[in-house]
């Protein structure tokens, strides 16, 4: 199973009946691909979409109805639109149950850096710090390290998206909480020790005695 | 994404090479669509848009200081333009809190809690893209273009609207109706 895969799937067993989610672009999006059978969520899509479905057949596409990216997207029975002040309303007004997003790094106590890279990569923030700070249970997806470095670090150097700390980080290697502000170690990966996951982390892990695998 | 843009008003626009544009946005599409042939005809001086990332164009005449770019979070710009169109000085959001988006505001504590104040935005036009209008001028919007649409048509000097159809008088159930007649000074026929 590549990173990507590993990552949405485990992500996909956060997912409760009844949810409304929005999953940022890249590896979130393929969150939608691994919902459990039996599992109902809403998706939101924060341009102006709940009821978000799988992309169109070719030829079923149509140019009013795409997800936040711009591409095309279906709306599943019973989807309803909005404006924009209503679907950032939805967002920041508690009433968005779960976010996955993708991230650049992830600080020791949660907080996250996923919008820029100053001076590199300034595309804005778009909905990313509403998202962040709005949504009732935040979880980031990512791989663990860009390049053989670190992305769960002592302090972000990027620029940060929320001073809110995410709740979840879930990467190809350990999925990773922050209960009181600390970085914790929650599962591994199939086939990765928990040594490889610390050394892999620059922040300090809490490690308990008995580190569960990932159950994909 | 040049999704709900009114894109013959922008057409016209670049036919007629109006110069110096403050443009206020989600973002400026791609280049080619929508805002982005207004940035490729290097029309627009200013922007305030919560994403440029998908516009090169956009990135390059920033970083050669051609074009001033505002980066709003979206949910704040949103908030920002309808505070101008409902009468309000702005908006408190916990958005942006400790970020760089807090620079040079001022922070307001409600009841423990830290809110940025973010002032009202409104512009001179407001072009606006509806899929279909009566009339008299009742708008009622398609899917995802509806967006940015209802919010800006109530924030601009003078709203002018581009429309896939255009029906008579009654067509629309009031229901339906999401921008109110009174608030659209131009009407348009998308072609």
């Amino acid at each position: 199973m590549d990173a990507q895969t590993i990552i949405a799937k485990r992500i996909a067993h956060e997912l409760r009946e009844g949810m409304l989610v929005n999953l940022g672009i890249g590896i979130p999006t393929l969150v939608a691909n691994h919902v459990p059978e039996g599992v109902d969520v809403f998706f939101q899509s924060e341009n102006g979409l709940i009821g978000t479905g799988p992309i169109p057949e070719e030829g079923m596409s149509h140019p009013t109805l795409t997800d936040a990216a711009g591409q095309p997207v279906s709306a599943l029975p019973g989807a309803c639109t909005f404006d924009s002040a209503v679907s950032f309303g939805l967002i920041r007004g508690g009433h968005l149950d779960m976010t996955v997003l993708g991230g650049l790094q992830v600080d020791a106590t949660g907080r996250l850096a996923n919008w820029t890279i100053p001076g590199k990569m300034v595309p804005g923030m778009g909905g990313a710090m509403d998202l962040v700070s709005g949504a009732k249970r935040v979880v980031v997806a990512m791989q663990h390290t860009a390049k053989g470095k670190p992305k769960i670090v002592k302090q972000c150097t990027l620029p940060l998206t929320s001073l809110r700390p995410v709740d979840l980080v879930v990467t190809e290697l350990a999925v990773i909480a922050f209960p009181d502000g600390r970085a914790t170690l929650v599962e591994t990966a199939p086939d990765v020790t928990v040594e490889h996951v610390v050394a892999s982390t620059e922040a300090e892990l809490d490690v308990p005695q008995h580190v569960p695998q990932m159950n994909l | 994404m040049a999704v709900g843009t009114p894109e013959r008003l922008v057409d016209e626009l670049v036919r007629q090479g109006k110069r110096n544009l403050t443009v206020i946005a989600n973002d400026t599409a791609m280049p080619g669509r929508g805002i982005g042939k207004l940035v490729s005809a290097g029309l627009v001086s200013r922007t305030i848009a919560s994403h440029i990332g998908l516009n090169p164009e956009t990135q390059q005449q920033m970083i050669a200081g051609k074009m001033a770019v505002e980066l709003v979070p979206q949910g704040t710009l949103i908030e920002r333009i309808r505070a101008g169109g409902f009468g309000l000085g702005g908006i408190l959001t916990p958005t942006g809190v400790g970020t760089v988006v807090e620079e040079g505001k001022r922070k307001i504590e409600v009841d423990g809690t830290d809110y940025l104040l973010e002032t009202a935005l409104r512009a001179d036009f407001a072009l606006v893209h509806t899929f279909l209008a009566d009339y008299l001028g009742n708008l009622s919007y398609a899917l995802t273009a509806r967006n940015f649409n209802p919010v800006m048509a109530m924030a601009a000097d003078t709203v002018i609207v581009t429309a896939d159809h255009i029906v008579p008088v009654g067509v629309i159930a009031p229901d339906h109706v999401v921008t109110p007649a009174p608030v659209v000074d131009y009407l348009v026929a998308n072609e």
